[in-house]
């Protein structure tokens, strides 16, 4: 494989092309789910192949092979290079690239316990025992489960002289409990919403997530909240779960601060962002202890690596400091637009035949000096809890943003009390994380993953984690997910 | 890009290599070779030309199925696969509900449809950078930055099973989505289609500038009930959360909003939604995940959930006869209806504009999600040309906003409708849909643009 990357590398260059990467990535997957008591999908998969980006007169072209032949290659790289001259036909400025030092080195996920040598039964038996434990408790009328295991080979060759061997192993489990009655439908998740709990980890996270230990309660929480009472409208004192303020990042802080959005690049579909570079270094995202990093290095999270698609090291980039707004999700051609002196290395594509663009690494909020949640609860006089994202929504530039939780409990006196359904809140960007007075510390600090966040044209889909211990948000709009 | 007699190969292979190992085997092929020019700022960002053909095999052994996907094409590979498929399905406990591959003998002819055009399937970097620089000589003369997407090429999908099924399905598609940006305001439009000559970017990017144009200097309004006049993309974008609830698993599994709801008038008199896969203005293959021939079903008639769409194992569920629309087996989900067609009336979006006091009209919706799944509450935010329309005409951009809107109370609330198009969202797969004119629509909080 190495040989046909080094082969395309010299026919782009003998070609014309300024520059020239070639990914070649061998990948193999599992994807199991359960329904109620059978197993509801068994869909094994694996793909090989390669893709070649170049740069010809200033213009970006992509083309992918799975034909791994001298031949393949070569028909391959000549398409990328048709396609990278049509480009350059249309370029009010040629695309530069910031510098990276040249990169020959090798990086694998840490992984305790292959997940490709566990078989197939004992990964059933974790779901079908959680599931027994589940349609067990009366009114459940649904129970899922799933799990993901994805196993990624990367070699990646450009013309610079980087030469780089990735293994990457992730692998995800969560279960869902359903209850519906004649007039409404809950659900509740664990460990999360959306697929459950994914890491760049082996079979032993699933171990570490226990789904049978915890079937019993997800499974009561989801037939409580449907004779629960609806969360009240009005303005509270907001605390968030983990999980949920996870994807508060995702949506608030990781998206907004994707350069390629900043730049108008992602306007036609994805958006742009409020957060230009005219603001970096000057505005107050939020209150001083907000301090928010993307930490493409940090250990078991699915949003981490080695280096990013284009040969960039992984770095930890400070986006929020102190509360001022301070850095961007970058790649090499834009950090070169605004005169970064290196990319934030943040270039990642969902396979070998899609190109790599500006993705979330691990966004996180660091934990701040509250210690636990029940800390935060019993300082807080009026307030609502809530937990485990449900649907969420923010316009394009990223200020109005509205999420619903599965479940949420309020917080009177410093004491949580009624369970709450449908719970939901909303807000401005910077003015919601202005508010924030309090986070817990480190012993509350959960790495999420996020496994669907999608961007591109066309959609790509990307693994990105977020890390965050339960924090509040003084007079948060609440309820507001309701017509009225 | 392979040939239909490369595509039977694979599938052959698959099949001869398990013939007397399994109690059943389905084989797809998938592939395409479509590309997508990528601009913004008047320049070209990205340009990918990818090309992809993937194999899956699904295999039944003892009352147990399993699938396994490769793209490693070789025979021996594929063979590999078949194998491998066996050995996972029998690791499985046993399904009572499974049955066994689709048999050919008894089923209608499929009908033929046309959704191949060889001058679509053509077209090369260069036409799509020509076609890109033609929509951006339009934003120039007026200050405008385009951004977008200009695509095409083709996808080519075939299946077989041990039964002697055999279908096949060859489709091009030219698609483009852009934006005209000025300083604070922005349009956009966005179409896909079968054949190019039906694509007309020129004229979008000049509907499209209009917008951004007409929008600048938007003014904030109060949030609060105003009659909305949504353009067939926001239609689409609002609706598309709704197909789920049409399936026979989703009722099934409790899932849907429907439950015992099925010849209910659920929603207003003039709600008629079809699927149907040979709607002139519709695209796709005409048959399901299983081969099952897909028919045209009546969801939705004068606002009475009349059908839901059923693959063969739901349809045995409820016992009827399958609709066409299964996913391919196994699957959780089930079946889905994917060719959407809401009757639409004879209003136009300008009697439309000309007969309102008071209102807003979208262009499009954006992140549009549920939170309330027995009453179809969906959120999202609107975006790309939102006007304030007083007196019978537009005056004026506003900023944008957020709606709590239940799609079910909303299509009880429709006063008037256009006449059906094919348009293309960003939320849902294209569909054929009328612009709407809805009153009493629910708006929760304005953004800062």
């Amino acid at each position: 494989m190495k040989e046909l990357a080094e082969q395309a590398l010299d026919v782009a260059t003998g070609l014309g092309a300024s520059y020239c990467d070639v990914r070649i990535i061998d990948s193999e997957a599992q994807f199991i789910e359960t329904k109620n008591l059978r197993v509801s999908a068994v869909n094994f998969g694996s793909s090989l192949g390669a893709g070649i980006r170049v740069l010809y007169n200033g213009g970006w072209g992509f083309a992918s092979t799975q034909d791994l032949t001298r031949q393949g290659i070569e028909q391959a790289v000549k398409r990328a290079v048709a396609v990278a001259k049509a480009s350059s036909l249309v370029m009010e400025k040629q695309i530069v690239l910031a510098p990276e030092p040249v990169h020959v080195d090798s990086w694998s996920s840490p992984c305790k316990q292959d997940p490709f040598t566990i078989s197939l039964e004992q990964k059933l038996a974790v779901l079908l025992d959680a599931a027994k434990i589940i349609t067990a408790v009366k009114g459940v009328t649904l129970a899922t489960g799933s799990m993901a295991f994805i196993k990624d080979k990367k070699f990646f060759a450009s013309t610079e002289g980087s030469r780089i061997e990735q293994n990457f192993i992730r692998s995800s489990c969560g279960v869902v409990a359903n209850a519906t009655d004649d007039h409404d439908r809950q659900r509740r998740s664990y460990p999360s919403s959306f697929g459950g709990q994914w890491e760049l980890a082996g079979w032993e996270m699933v171990g570490k997530w226990d789904l049978p230990g915890h079937a019993q309660q997800t499974a009561e929480e989801a037939v409580a909240l449907l004779t629960a009472p609806v969360c009240p409208q009005g303005t509270k004192d907001l605390i968030l779960g983990s999980s949920q303020l996870a994807l508060q990042i995702h949506e608030s802080t990781g998206h907004p601060t994707e350069l390629d959005r900043a730049l108008g690049q992602e306007i036609n579909y994805a958006g742009a962002s409020f957060l230009t570079p005219d603001k970096l270094g000057k505005l107050k995202y939020g209150s001083p202890m907000v301090n928010l990093v993307a930490d493409a290095t940090t250990k078991g999270s699915l949003g981490s690596f080695g280096y990013d698609d284009e040969g960039v090291q992984a770095q930890c980039v400070d986006l929020v400091k102190d509360g001022i707004f301070t850095g961007y999700l970058s790649s090499r051609d834009t950090a070169e637009l605004i005169g970064l002196k290196r990319s934030g290395g943040c270039m990642r594509s969902e396979s070998w035949n899609r190109t790599p663009i500006i993705r979330m690494t691990t966004i996180s909020l660091l934990p701040g000096d509250s210690g636990e949640l029940d800390n935060i609860i019993s300082d807080t006089k009026d307030g609502i809890y809530m937990e485990t994202n449900k649907s969420w929504s923010i316009d394009q530039l990223r200020y109005n943003f509205q999420f619903s939780t599965e479940i949420g409990w309020e917080i009177k006196d410093g004491k949580r009390g009624r369970m709450f359904k449908n719970p939901s809140y909303g807000g401005i960007t910077p003015e919601f994380w202005n508010s924030c007075d309090a986070i817990a510390g480190e012993s509350e600090f959960i790495t999420w993953g996020v496994p669907n966040c999608g961007k591109g044209q066309p959609s790509q889909t990307m693994w990105t984690g977020h890390g965050a211990a339960p924090a509040r948000f003084r007079n948060v709009k609440v309820g507001i997910a309701t017509k009225v | 890009m392979l040939t239909e007699q490369q595509l039977k190969t694979l599938i052959d292979t698959a099949l001869d290599h398990a013939r007397g190992k399994t109690d059943g085997t389905e084989v797809h092929v998938f592939s395409s070779d479509y590309a997508t020019s990528r601009f913004a700022n008047n320049s070209m960002t990205q340009n990918q030309a990818p090309m992809h053909t993937s194999v899956s095999v699904r295999v039944l052994v003892d009352g147990k199925q399993a699938r396994l996907t490769t793209d490693k094409l070789d025979p021996d590979n594929i063979r590999n696969v078949v194998d491998k498929a066996i050995v996972v399905a029998k690791l499985l406990e046993k399904d009572p509900k499974l049955l066994p591959v689709l048999s050919p003998s008894g089923l209608p002819p499929i009908k033929p449809v046309d959704r191949y055009d060889e001058k679509t399937g053509k077209l090369s970097p260069e036409d799509r950078a020509k076609a890109v620089t033609s929509i951006i000589s339009v934003g120039k003369p007026k200050t405008l930055k385009a951004a977008g997407t200009y695509s095409s090429g083709v996808h080519l999908q075939a299946m077989g099973n041990s039964a002697g099924l055999y279908r096949y399905h060859q489709e091009t598609g030219a698609g483009c989505s852009l934006t005209m940006c000025a300083s604070d305001s922005t349009g956009w439009a966005k179409q896909e289609q079968p054949h190019v000559t039906a694509l007309h970017q020129v004229d979008m990017a000049q509907s499209a500038a209009s917008k951004a144009v007409g929008s600048a200097n938007p003014q904030e309004i109060d949030p609060g009930h105003y009659t909305v006049i949504l353009e067939p993309s926001a239609v689409l974008d609002m609706l598309g959360m709704l197909w789920h609830d049409f399936t026979g698993t989703s009722y099934t599994d409790k899932l849907s909003c429907f439950l015992d709801k099925l010849n209910t008038k659920v929603f207003g008199e003039n709600i008629t939604i079809h699927d149907d896969v040979y709607h002139p203005l519709q695209a796709g293959a005409p048959f399901d995940g299983e081969g099952v021939p897909r028919k045209k079903v009546t969801l939705v008639e004068k606002g009475v959930v009349k059908n839901l769409v059923h693959g063969r194992r739901s349809a045995k569920e409820f016992g009827v006869e399958p609709t066409g629309h299964g996913l391919m087996e196994p699957t959780s989900q089930g079946e889905y209806p994917v060719n959407i067609v809401v009757e639409g009336g004879d209003t136009s979006l300008e009697e439309m504009i000309r007969t309102t006091d008071r209102g807003i009209l979208l262009t499009r919706v954006w992140y549009v999600r549920e939170v309330d799944p027995t009453t179809k509450i969906v959120t999202g935010m609107t975006r790309d040309g939102t006007f304030l329309v007083e007196n019978g005409q537009v005056k004026h951009g506003v900023k944008n906003l957020r709606f709590n809107e239940s799609i079910i109370e909303m299509l009880n609330r429709v006063i008037a409708l256009g006449p059906s198009v094919r348009i293309a969202g960003e939320e849902s797969f294209p569909a054929v849909v009328p612009p709407m004119k809805v009153a009493y629509f629910n708006f929760e909080s304005t953004t800062k643009f």
